[in-house]
């Protein structure tokens, strides 16, 4: 069993006990312990199921690589899935649950896929589920997703808080071991500015467990006093619980804190978002322990050399009673004498080189314990516990020669650098045949804005495997990064290692029967026998390898498991490993929440909320609002007990026969000014702007180069040189760029200013056959058909507020809009509200807007353009000037596609039966294209129910439309049904524009 | 996260305050053109692995448009000027050449 030992636990404050739950059930632990280190200290060994087979899983590793150990923390709105208890600081009241079963962590039906492992390959999804469609639907999608996938979902509205944080430094150290603090050392004599940061609580790293000296002092004590001293510098900040998350481009770094996920409720906020710009970076993030690959290495209770060494010397855990060591390097002999140490039986050391010396090695014999060389481990049996592990030589095919009782089994399989943040920018990688793994190539680095070095590495992270090569790694790293002259790196002495030899598959001559019980990524369920399937099945690349098996998908993105999984594919290649390559390493380097990226950017923080100075109305009168880019336009005012529609409907019947009211001031207001003004907007537009004249107003097309519509709208000319451009609402922004971008970089030489004014004045547009009668009652203005003609502007005073008088009309009627600075448009929508109420004056909003322009057949940018319609296809044809020699998207209307005849164009549809015609709906043709796909020759543009007709009307586009009027289309419903329409003319009311020339 | 100094107002900006504008030194090509040389202006774009010129806008900053030098490839910048210009000022035509003699030049 595992369970806490008497004494012993540098991490530990024995004195302070921490309850917590796991499953319901309430255990205890002390403070300093991980969630990991205290369920092993209640022999809760067992602590999650698999993704694929729910394989009973046990913890493997101590820190941020566990691939098993994943459980759900918290409950109600801060519950969160996934959360690696190696990781997670253990604190009084954490509530743990474990994942992936049903219906529980001991008994699980799931795993009868593990029996049936062998009808599920690699590639098992892509092999098996290929037809019929509705099978997907209806059985093996809602089968997939109950069975897959870890953990269950958060629920909404969680309570805590997120922030980003942006710091600039001279010098960013990720990584708190004792390379990360001699790199610091170095830095902060230098008088740069430094943050060092360490993912975990502590200081230290590997160095504290696996007794180093330093300065002929315990590496904890160098550590102490390193940090001491460190902190005594103004210009070096330390902070832990802080992970270098991913390096980007020219110095860009994200980090992420997790500020008080050991201490909830404690106030401040959960986790930061760190975005740091930083002349150089030095990545001291230490190496990673890889496993072995022998049958039944996934049996709880198998775990990491290091891991069980760590949870002996810095949590008092004993992983088992009697633990076997199997390995291929000196290291582990390591994790051997820790559990001597500690009281503990270790049976044997099982090496699967053939010679091995050293002083480790003699240390471990000296202590008598039992060291077979040149073997290996055959299977490792038990279930839900190790039992037993069956040994036979390295070399051959796995015949047992001896079966040794043990609950634990540490592993080593050798130690890979983490070159993540190397490797994120672009450094590259050298094989090492010493080590066999993969280290930074120091010649191929990331490169800054200068094309200069940014990115470094130190210690064991740059494959400098000695704690003195660490030490001086270190310095000369910092001291390169800085400019400066490398001073003495601190001394270190640590024990003589041999050499190691490579173990990819153990025993070397396994048959496919232990090769399919040989785990290479635990939490995806990715076996030897996979990848080997995978490369017997073509896949050469390891990219194409690492998709078809998912071997690194997971969420530990394969820490442990990448390289032993490559090595196995160069093998079943045969090729050497540097030929093979590695995936590519991609933030983040463990996951972060993903509220922490969201950061402060949510609910009404989410983006910035526009309000047109007559907001505060609409609010306090039935407003229903729709977002129109990012503000919130009214879509109608709802009386007490109406509906969408009911409102509406009165909303367009009251302007039609009376007198309505919009707030237009989101409409895009741009000044453009200058002697080259008109010049300017004549290349903007499809049609003439520069023979306006002051006092006029002209509907204008604005294209794209590519010829396609961009924007609609009124321009008034104001002075000889000087227009006022409305554009859409959402287009204000981008015309406003659109209009710089032409000007500085194509006709910089021509004198044109461009200001956008969208948010400088309140628009209001007063509509219907009593406009004018409520415009004469404010009095102040000649607003008479002779003095302000349609299409005609005037300036004075209205009602004693000073406004522009506007003679436009995008609804058909009579209609003014009026102008006004924005801090009088409140006054001035007020007293239009007051002073109307004789003519029944009621607002509309934009849905009302709508069916009015659609009545009118009035096109509506984003509604009949898409991007790729012309105004040739809306027969705007009279909007486009040929006097012109050049405008933007002219050449573009000229091309063979653009002038050809089958393009489709503006009709109005009329419904037989006079229902609404469904929004987009396609015009069927008859056929089916080469995909098998029904052909169609139109779609809807445009649809609504008109309250002025009392029946349905819609705009589309239709190939030859124009030419077909009278003809009736059938138009697709979503459930399979027709609906047949009448080609029309869209100019449905008052085709002879009486009603808005009065 | 790219960094540019915008050469109008001198600010070292970071990508996120700038908007890309695709490849820079394009001539204008317009009515009376051919089809080819219409196609080549609308749509036909370098893609070098290597030095490329390519617009900016300091569009969270000023507002102006300006020209950035840069190895797409090793993200190095050699220069920022003014989009006000018809081709490379020399000064970064210099400094493409002292990093990587065996460039091919500008167009």
């Amino acid at each position: 069993m595992s369970t806490r030992l008497a004494t012993g636990g540098t991490r530990l404050n024995r004195a302070r006990q921490v309850e917590f739950t796991f499953n319901g059930k309430r255990l205890h632990g002390f403070e300093g312990d991980t969630l990991a280190s205290a369920l092993l200290a209640n022999d809760q060994l067992l602590m999650g199921r698999s993704f694929k087979y729910h394989r009973p899983r046990g913890v493997v590793a101590s820190g941020a690589e566990e691939p098993n150990a994943l459980v759900g923390l918290g409950e109600g709105t801060r519950f969160e899935p996934n959360q690696r208890a190696t990781t997670t600081e253990l604190f009084h009241g954490l509530i743990a649950e474990s994942q992936n079963h049903w219906p529980s962590l001991d008994f699980d039906i799931g795993a009868i896929n593990s029996k049936l492992s062998r009808f599920l390959p690699a590639g098992f999804y892509y092999k098996t589920f290929m037809a019929p469609r509705a099978a997907w639907k209806h059985l093996f999608e809602p089968i997939i997703r109950k069975s897959a996938g870890l953990g269950r979902p958060t629920e909404p509205g969680d309570p805590d808080r997120y922030e980003h944080f942006h710091i600039h430094l001279d010098l960013l150290i990720v990584g708190g071991g004792i390379a990360g603090l001699q790199a610091a050392l170095v830095a902060a004599e230098t008088g740069r500015k430094v943050l060092l940061i360490e993912q975990e609580a502590h200081w230290g790293g590997r160095a504290v467990v696996d007794g180093v000296k330093i300065e002929g002092k315990t590496a904890a004590e160098w550590v102490a006093e390193t940090v001491e001293k460190l902190t005594e510098y103004p210009n070096v900040a330390l902070r832990t619980r802080f992970m270098g998350s991913g390096v980007y481009d020219h110095g860009y770094a994200l980090a992420y804190e997790r500020v008080s996920d050991h201490a909830p409720a404690t106030g401040g906020p959960r986790h930061r978002l760190w975005r740091i710009r930083t002349g150089q970076i030095i990545t001291a993030t230490g190496a990673l322990e890889r496993p072995l690959s022998f049958a039944g290495n996934d049996t709880p209770g198998v775990m990491l050399a290091s891991a069980v060494r760590d949870y002996v010397e810095s949590y008092g855990v004993s992983p088992g009673d009697r633990t076997v060591v199997v390995t291929n390097n000196d290291d582990a002999y390591r994790t051997a004498l820790s559990l001597h140490q500690a009281g503990l039986t270790v049976p044997a050391v099982i090496d699967a080189r053939a010679m091995v010396n050293g002083p480790l090695v003699e240390a471990v014999k000296a202590a008598g314990i039992r060291v077979e060389t040149g073997k290996g481990i055959a299977s490792a049996s038990g279930g839900k516990r190790l039992k037993s592990v069956d040994i036979c030589a390295q070399a051959g095919e796995g015949a047992v020669l001896e079966s040794i009782a043990c609950d634990a089994l540490a592993m080593s399989g050798g130690w890979s650098p983490v070159v993540h943040l190397w490797s994120h920018c672009g450094g590259k990688l050298l094989w090492s045949n010493d080590y066999f793994h993969f280290h930074p190539d120091e010649t191929r680095f990331p490169t800054d804005d200068k094309g200069a070095q940014y990115v470094r590495t130190a210690g064991i992270a740059s494959g400098a495997m000695r704690s003195a090569d660490v030490l001086e790694n270190a310095a000369q790293s910092a001291a390169a990064a800085l400019g400066v002259t490398a001073p003495k790196a601190a001394s270190a002495t640590d024990d003589d290692e041999g050499p190691m030899a490579p173990v990819w598959v153990m025993p070397q001559g396994a048959g496919k029967a232990k090769k399919s019980k040989m785990w290479l990524d635990f939490q995806n369920d990715v076996k030897v026998s996979d990848v080997e399937l995978a490369a017997q099945e073509g896949y050469k690349s390891v990219e194409h390898t690492k998709r078809y098996t998912t071997l690194g998908m997971a969420t530990d993105q394969g820490k442990l498991s990448n390289i032993n999984g490559l090595a196995v594919l160069s093998q079943a290649l045969n090729q050497p490993i540097p030929e093979t390559g590695t995936t590519t390493f991609r933030p983040p380097y463990t996951p972060i929440s993903l509220a922490s990226i969201a950061g402060p950017a949510r609910g009404n923080t989410f983006q910035p909320l526009r309000k047109t100075p007559i907001q505060s109305w609409h609010d306090a009168h039935g407003a229903d609002y729709e977002p129109v880019g990012q503000w919130r336009r009214p879509f109608c005012y709802k009386k007490p007990g109406e509906t969408r529609e009911e409102a509406v409907s009165r909303e367009v019947r009251n302007t039609r026969e009376s007198l309505g009211l919009l707030d237009a001031s989101t409409l895009g207001k741009i000044l453009v000014k200058g002697p080259d003004a008109g010049k300017f907007l004549d290349m903007l537009y499809t049609n003439m702007m520069s023979t306006l004249k002051p006092g006029k107003c002209r509907y204008g097309l604005m294209c794209n180069e590519n010829g396609f519509l961009i924007d609609d709208g009124v321009v008034a000319k104001l002075s000889e040189n000087s227009y006022l451009v409305h554009t859409t609402t959402g287009g204000a922004d981008h015309i406003h760029a659109h209009m710089e971008d032409w000007l500085q970089c194509e006709w910089w030489d021509w004198q044109v200013y461009t200001a956008n004014l969208t948010e400088a004045y309140a628009q209001i547009a007063v509509v219907g056959p009593n406009a004018r009668k409520l415009l004469e009652k404010l009095g102040g203005l000649d607003v008479s058909k002779e003095a302000l003609p349609f299409m005609g502007w005037v300036e004075g005073e209205l009602a004693g507020l000073p406004v522009r008088a506007y003679r436009i009309s995008f609804s058909g009627e009579l209609s003014y809009e009026l102008a006004v600075p924005a801090n009088q448009g409140l006054a001035l929508w007020k007293t239009l509200v007051d002073q109307g109420a004789e003519w029944g004056i009621s607002p509309y909003g934009t849905e009302a807007l709508h069916i009015l322009r659609a009545e009118k057949g009035f096109i509506m940018i984003g509604d009949e353009t898409d991007g790729t319609v012309i105004p040739q296809d809306l027969n705007l044809h009279w909007a486009i000037s040929k006097k012109k020699e050049d405008f933007l998207g002219k050449r573009a209307q000229e091309r063979s596609h653009m002038a050809d005849p089958d393009r489709w164009k503006l009709v109005g549809l009329q419904t037989l039966d006079g229902s609404t015609l469904p929004d987009g709906a396609y015009a069927l043709d008859e056929g089916a294209n080469e995909n098998g796909q029904r052909n169609t020759q139109g779609r809807v543009t445009s649809t609504y129910h008109s309250p002025t007709f009392g029946r349905g009307i819609a705009m589309g586009l239709v190939r030859h439309g124009p030419d077909r009027m009278g003809e009736v289309l059938k138009f697709n419903k979503v459930d399979g049904s027709t609906i047949e329409a009448k080609l029309v003319d869209p100019v449905l009311y008052d085709p002879e524009g009486e009603k808005q020339n009065v | 996260m790219l960094k540019f100094t915008c050469p109008a107002c001198r600010i070292e900006a970071c990508e996120s305050e700038l908007v890309n504008g695709g490849e820079a030194h394009l001539t204008r090509s317009g009515p009376g053109d051919s089809d080819e040389m219409f196609e080549r202006y609308l749509f036909m774009r370098k893609n070098p692995k290597g030095v490329h010129f390519e617009r900016w806008r300091h569009a969270m900053g000023c507002g102006k448009w300006f020209i950035a030098a840069r190895h797409t490839a090793t993200l190095e910048v050699f220069g920022t000027y003014p989009a006000q210009a018809h081709e490379p000022p020399a000064d970064v035509i210099a400094a493409i050449k002292s990093r990587y003699p065996a460039w091919e030049g500008f167009k």
